[in-house]
């Protein structure tokens, strides 16, 4: 792409990457980047891979093969903890809540609090969380008990909350409005937007075409664990990117006949 | 992130409640353990019944206080356990063989093998030393297999069953092994050193002013960050009624139950005390091992609710994945849990040896059973991420409770067995049916 015009290395690169399940290339020499203040949307239908590249990146599942690259140097994440400690945020599609316990303790899990005696500080995380989660969404309530009995959608407020507070530099959103009613949804919208302004990179997993259209500045499309191609989100209509997900054929491939296929 | 809104004060306490219920919420109590405690109350008032008064006096309640506390030790540790999803089948194999070794060392290896002699007073120290480290390491060897090879818990602890109490028979050939320590045998509880008399009373001030100061903690740190505070009059009542509890109850065990008078005639000679009419009144008080469950119980809370430690453990339960994924090193956690029970194991093992006096190779065993049932009954779950300290005790009593009544009722043991059985299911249907109306 434009990358090598750009003096300032990318925030992200990751280069010939590949993930194998017992002999299955899930993610097969994949490269994608992205830059501070971008948003590239991943896309691709199921299996395609998106979410294996990205738990490569996350630290939850470690590449097989390839380079990852922060700001031009190499690094390797072996667990979620190394991913955390490079600026690295996930939200997950499962969201990844501990569901007994509540919006604070899961949004400082393993980032806890402490006191100068080294016990809890729960009054202050929780203080935190609501502060934060108060922002996101305004109609969250319910600091006290198991985010097992929330709703979807503040489910995801804590997850969201949990990414967005440590300062990440890299977010990596998985199907983040999956859960979501309308009203939330624009929430989430928004917030994208105000972290892209702050500077911070964000990798968006999307199936829904349209929310990818919206926010992403760069859309790269995955089908059968290979990496289709990455476009500039102003050079391309929806019906394009489609065709790159389901033929697998890039815009300068793609016939009329093709194209008027996919609404046939 | 920094330009959040202030949050608004919630006011919870500063309206006056309308209903009962809302009344029993504002108290914030925890409504499994309050029925639990009923529970019991209703169960000691019914043994009491049908033995015509045998049950609730303080000799019983003093006993039951001391046979409850050997299980409650492990009990606590076997929530930690239970909590992340795995299990410890060799907790009483654990206990007898760092009983065991407990006993040899004061019995054989300091004043035989050594020649250093009897009662020396290191004695104890060396022997609850030598225990306490043997229980460390057996959990931490369970604790790696389990936590960093990946062999289920219940495997790896039910062959720790058998090994350990394999063990015991090899050391020295199945003997019983005794004198046990003087100083060794006050961890037991048996009179007339093993209670603490009047000192109780300073033990009951203590817990007084530490239920006052965790009313008045708890209140402070809410109104720094503005949030609900539990209201003044739920504070006060909730202080009052938990401080006359443990004054009743050390007082029970205090002014209501004296020296028996062999014991106290005894000692009026030894120390010439002039006896007054109808011999001399000498307060038993709180046995050592229920000041050992306080220590354990404290310092076992402490880690549950206060430390990282215990929040890991729970997010485990709740999602191994979400805590791994968290960046939580869960292998170290579950390792930890182990390590913690070992060590529980062996207290209970001084706790037993020195009560026994002797060191014997059949103690322990099927501990397991009742130091589950205890944590099962205290409301821990077996899905995982659920269950609390204090219920883990008040389940140990609940055990004790059940076995002590039937023994007074002079219910065989068959019998027995089949009832402490069936309350075991039945604590944890309800538990279940509990857990599910509340999602």
């Amino acid at each position: 792409m434009s990358m090598e015009t750009n003096q300032q290395p990318p925030l992200v690169l990751m280069r010939d990457m590949r993930v194998s399940f017992g002999g299955v290339h899930a993610v097969n020499d994949v490269t994608v980047d992205l830059r501070a203040g971008e948003v590239v949307g991943l896309v691709g239908g199921n299996g395609a891979g998106k979410s294996t590249l990205m738990r490569a990146l996350s630290g939850a599942h470690p590449a097989d093969g390839g380079q990852i690259f922060i700001n031009g140097q190499p690094v390797i994440i072996p667990n979620p903890r190394a991913a955390k400690d490079y600026g690295i945020e996930t939200i997950y599609q499962t969201l990844a809540l501990a569901d007994n316990v509540d919006a604070a303790a899961n949004m400082f899990l393993g980032r806890e609090l402490t006191t100068r005696v080294g016990s809890l500080d729960d009054a202050a995380m929780e203080s935190a969380t609501r502060k934060v989660i108060g922002r996101l969404n305004p109609n969250f309530k319910n600091f006290k008990t198991p985010v097992v009995s929330l709703s979807g959608g503040q489910r995801q407020s804590v997850a969201i909350a949990r990414a967005v507070h440590f300062n990440a530099k890299i977010l990596i959103m998985d199907e983040p409005t999956a859960a979501l009613g309308p009203a939330e949804t624009a929430q989430v919208r928004d917030l994208i937007k105000q972290l892209k302004s702050e500077g911070i990179g964000i990798f968006l997993i999307s199936h829904d075409i349209h929310d990818v259209f919206d926010l992403a500045d760069r859309i790269s499309v995955m089908l059968h664990g290979k990496l289709v191609g990455t476009v500039n989100k102003q050079e391309v209509t929806t019906d394009e990117v489609l065709a790159m997900i389901i033929m697998g054929k890039l815009p300068t491939e793609v016939t009329q006949r093709d194209l008027a296929s996919l609404h046939g | 992130m920094a330009q959040a809104s202030e949050v608004a004060p919630v006011v919870a306490g500063s309206k006056p409640p309308r209903s009962l219920g809302s009344l029993y919420r504002s108290m914030e109590l925890d409504t499994r353990l309050l029925g639990m405690l009923i529970a019991l109350i209703v169960m000691w008032i019914g043994f009491d019944r049908l033995s015509g008064g045998l049950f609730l006096t303080s000799p019983n309640l003093w006993n039951l206080s001391v046979q409850s506390s050997a299980v409650a030790v492990m009990a606590t540790g076997m929530v930690l356990i239970i909590v992340s999803r795995n299990i410890d089948l060799s907790v009483g194999s654990i206990l007898g063989l760092t009983g065991y070794t407990m006993a040899m060392v004061q019995a054989v290896w300091i004043p035989t093998t050594l020649h250093l002699g009897w009662e020396q007073p290191y004695t104890f120290l060396v022997a609850l030393v030598v225990g306490i480290t043997l229980g460390a390491l057996i959990g931490g060897f369970q604790g790696v297999i389990i936590a960093y090879i990946g062999v289920p818990s219940f495997i790896v602890t039910l062959g720790g069953l058998l090994v350990w109490r394999g063990l015991v028979f090899e050391i020295q050939q199945g003997q019983t092994i005794s004198p046990i320590d003087k100083t060794f045998t006050i961890i037991g509880g048996g009179l007339p050193d093993g209670a603490l008399g009047e000192v109780s009373w300073i033990v009951a001030a203590l817990l007084c002013v530490g239920i006052v100061f965790m009313m008045w903690s708890s209140r402070r740190r809410s109104r720094t960050y503005g949030f609900p505070v539990r209201p003044l009059w739920s504070a006060i009542l909730i202080s009052v009624v938990g401080c006359a509890g443990v004054l009743a109850a050390v007082w029970v065990v205090t002014e209501g139950y004296a020296w028996p008078p062999l014991l106290a005639h005894k000692y009026a000679i030894e120390h010439h005390v002039a006896e007054p009419a109808g011999g001399l009144q000498i307060p038993v008080g709180l046995a050592v091992p229920v000041l050992i469950l306080l220590v354990v119980a404290l310092v076992m809370t402490l880690i549950a609710t206060r430390r990282r430690f215990g929040r890991y453990v729970f997010a485990i339960g709740g999602n191994p994945e979400a805590a791994e994924l968290a960046g939580i090193n869960t292998r170290r956690t579950i390792l930890g849990t182990y390590v913690i029970m070992g060590i529980l194991c062996a207290i209970s093992g001084a706790i037993q040896t020195a009560r026994l006096g002797s060191g014997v190779t059949s103690l322990g065993t099927s501990d397991e059973l009742s130091v589950i049932a205890a944590a099962v009954i205290g409301g821990t779950s077996f899905t995982g991420g659920i269950g609390t300290i204090p219920g883990a005790i008040l389940g140990a009593v609940v055990m004790q409770t059940l076995r002590s009544g039937m023994l007074t009722l002079k219910v065989d043991s068959p019998i027995q067995d089949l009832v402490v059985g069936s309350v075991l299911v039945a604590a944890v249907a309800v538990n279940t049916v509990i857990g599910r109306r509340a999602k």
